[in-house]
Formats: C-alpha cells, structure tokens, sequence
C-alpha cells in the first residue's frame, strides 16, 4: 500500500475526528456551564450531586466511560441499539466527560470574579441574568481562557479514545492500517495531523484572547 | 417630603451588633456626611439604605414609599418588582469604583439607562454627553476603565450613577483609594453637585471636605449616632468622644 493510498484511507477518518471534536466542544461548553451552576448551588442537596458528579467523570478514566454508554443500554437494560449510536454514544461520554472538566473551569472563573461588580449591577438595576450574561460571564470567559485552551488541545487528542467503540475515525484506521501493513506510516501521518489540528487550535485560541484583550 | 427616612434600623453580623437603632431621615437637597472611626458602622449604614446588606430591624422609606417596614421588631421588605423601583431613587458611589473593565467608559454610562431602564438611546447619550462634559470626562468617552486614572475612574463611577437620575446619591468613602492629587478632583466634582442642589449622603475621612460641605454631619460610633448637626455644631461639639476623634484629624 503506498503512502497515498493510506492517506487516501487516513482522510475520511479524520473528517469524523473533526466530527467528534466539534461536537463534543459546543455540546459541553454550554452544557459545563450547566453543571458549574449545579455546583454552586446554594441547595446542599443539588451541590453535591453535581460534586460527586464531577469528581466521578474526573476520577474514572475516559475510555471507560465510552465502554459504559456504549454497552450500558443493552448490559444494563436490554435495549438494543442500532449502528448509528456508536457516534452518539461517543459524543454523549465526550460531553458528559468533558463538561465536567469545564464546570470547574467556569466555576473557578466565576468564584474569582469581585462582589463588586455584582454590587455595581444590582445597585444599577440589572436583573439577576442580566447581571450574569452581561456583565459576569464576559469577564470570566476572558479570565479562563487560558485554561479552556489546555483542555480543548487535549480533546483534540482524547478523540482518539473512541478507537475503543471501533468508531472510524483516524485513530482507528491507523491502527488497523498499521496492523495489516506492517507500517508506521499511518502513525507518522496520524501524529501530524494531531499535530496541526492542535496548531490551528492553538492559533484560534489565541486570536481569540488577543480579541479580549482590549481591556483589563 | 423627605427623600430617605430611616427608622430604628438594626443590623448584626454573626451575633455582633453593628448598627443599634439608628434614625435618620434626609430632605431633598441635603448634603449629609457620616463620619466616624472604623468599624464604627458607618458604611454598613450606606450598605443596608441601598440594600446590598438586608437590615434586621427597622424601616428604610424613600419618597414616602417603604421598601421596608418593621414588623414585631423585624424588617418585612416589599415585593420585588416594588424594590426594583425603589432602588431607582438612589444610586451609589463606590469606594473602588465597581466599574464594569469590559466595557467603555460611554457604554458604562448609557448601559443601565438603555437595558434596564428602557431609556431611548437618543436619551440615553444626551444624558451620557452632558455628564462626560459636565465631569470633564468627554476625551475620555471611548476609553476602557482600564486606562484611566483613580480619579477618571471615580468620575466615571458617578457618572454611571448619575446617568440614572436618582433623587439622592449615597458616597462610600469615594476617595479612600485615591491618592490626595485625584482626591482633589474626585471632591470637587461633589462639591458642584451640592451647589446644584444633589441631595447626598456621603461617608468620608475627608474632615475639611466635610465641614465645608455638608448641612449636616453625623458621627457614628459603636453603632449608634453619637453626635450629629451642623459642621460647627459637630466641630465644637464637647461630646469627648466627637472631640477625641475630630482632634486627631486636626492635628
């Protein structure tokens, strides 16, 4: 097989790669605002459901987690599921992993922004979302920026886990190719694609946060 | 008709009494300035009468309207959408500002109006240019807090609250965070609102200012009003406890 061939092979897994990252992004980024929100509860009860939530999807390894939505309907309940849940298995344990992780992000954002500002707010009238939308979480999102940028480059890289699920994506046809061929060529091939995928990722988030930096 | 009353407001913080039975009610056009020590409970005064603290006790009237009543001892607050209108009678000045760094020194101003308040935009930035001229603030319109000095930033401050047209501005130590060259100019700007007539209420260490400024001055110690009239009521007054406290300044 020569090197085309395999890129050839390589390409239409890296489309569902990008697939699993974009959805997996803009589902757990407002979905994790979600859960930050649970976390901080002023409800004993609510705060620390979604605490042990966190500390769970944190504290077991991503890969299993795909294993549990994936075979869990059918282990545990005896649904038998088509062949397209295979992708929305992969996105439901990507989002809810990856949520978690930005809960603390915007928890830790919010938490550290001054009363003041909610002082401000309220002393001029802003109702309690105005204050939040308008006045709160452009601030935070400029604040956790940094932090957000280090867990997106790492899903860039974690999308490989859903080899696991035997999903196609690169990862997955990599290592198949690899396998049959005797080769390393499709890992080279696989390791610069992350690779740039991870530069324009890197280069993105940096736009953006020159964008923000207007003020202080 | 009075614009602020207060009546018998009480206030504790984890069992520690910080506000005992203070009254004090505030005609238009007043200038009134709380002086006292620290942790004299001068500021959870202001806190309580803009209902950032919630007071134990007491009753908290503006233009006549209660956004608190005193029930059997404790403070019954009105309905939410009456608070909401309420709290458009007053607007206060923060000791560090509070202004809002992602936006312009213009949006900060016009914001309020515009989206809580349903001013017209044109409205809104006749008031907001007036006030960038009247603070000397206009060059400054399209900068970010950020870039601004203490005292722009104090300005601005009260040019945001301004923008609201409240009937009675309250001050939180305005310029304790500013060095004595921008509290120069942050004290000025209140002076000019007094000569046009601001009913105010400000707490301040600025002795002087206050004398010269205020209709009346009140002294705050321990929670209860120790002492309060005219600056040369206050300034001779034989109160040893007023005396001890204004000396100090004076020397």
């Amino acid at each position: 097989m020569d090197f085309i061939t395999i890129l050839q092979q390589l390409s239409s897994g890296m489309i569902k790669t990008v697939g699993i990252f974009f959805w997996t992004l803009a589902l757990s980024l407002p979905f994790g605002l979600v859960i930050a929100f649970g976390r901080m509860s002023k409800n004993k009860l609510v705060s620390s459901i979604f605490k042990f939530y966190i500390s769970v999807m944190r504290g077991t390894p991503l890969m299993l987690q795909l294993l549990v939505v994936y075979f869990g309907p059918y282990y545990l309940f005896g649904i038998k599921l088509s062949q397209g849940y295979r992708f929305i298995a992969i996105i439901i344990g990507f989002v809810l992993n990856y949520a978690a992780y930005y809960a603390e992000i915007y928890r830790s954002g919010i938490e550290s922004m001054p009363v003041g500002q909610y002082e401000a707010a309220t002393q001029l009238g802003y109702s309690k979302s105005q204050t939040f939308f308008k006045i709160i979480l452009p601030q935070v999102i400029k604040r956790i920026l940094p932090a957000i940028t280090n867990e997106v480059i790492t899903l860039v890289k974690d999308t490989s886990l859903a080899f696991s699920l035997a999903y196609m994506e690169m990862f997955t046809i990599a290592k198949q190719i690899a396998a049959a061929q005797t080769t390393m060529i499709p890992f080279v091939v696989a390791a610069v694609f992350y690779y740039i995928f991870n530069l324009i990722v890197a280069f993105t988030m940096e736009r953006i946060e020159k964008k923000m930096s207007y003020y202080r | 008709m009075n614009i602020l009353e207060i009546n018998h407001m009480r206030k504790s913080f984890d069992g520690l009494e910080v506000l005992k039975d203070i009254s004090l009610s505030v005609k238009e056009g007043e200038v009134v300035s709380i002086i006292g020590p620290s942790g004299s409970g001068k500021s959870t005064i202001l806190r309580c009468a803009t209902m950032l603290e919630k007071m134990d006790g007491g009753d908290l009237i503006y233009m006549g309207e209660g956004a608190a009543f005193d029930h059997n001892g404790k403070s019954v607050y009105a309905s939410k959408k009456d608070l909401q209108r309420i709290r458009h009678y007053y607007g206060l000045v923060f000791q560090n500002f509070n202004l809002f760094p992602h936006y312009s020194v213009y949006k900060n101003i016009v914001d309020a109006p515009i989206s809580v308040y349903k001013v017209s935009k044109k409205e809104a930035d006749e008031r907001a240019e007036k006030l960038l001229s009247q603070l000397g603030l206009s060059d400054k319109r399209d900068a970010y807090p950020y870039q601004l000095s203490g005292g722009q930033q104090q300005r601005v401050s009260i040019a945001r609250a301004l923008a609201l047209q409240p009937k009675i501005l309250f001050f939180d130590e305005p310029t304790s965070a500013l060095d004595p060259m921008l509290t120069a100019e942050v004290l000025k700007v209140i002076k000019d609102l007094a000569k046009q007539k601001m009913t105010m209420i400000i707490v301040t260490h600025e002795m002087e200012f206050a004398r010269e400024l205020s209709d009346r001055i009140i002294f705050m110690e321990d929670g209860v009003i120790q002492e309060q009239g005219t600056p040369e009521e206050v300034f001779a007054s034989q109160n040893p406890r007023v005396r001890e406290f204004i000396g100090k300044f004076k020397s």
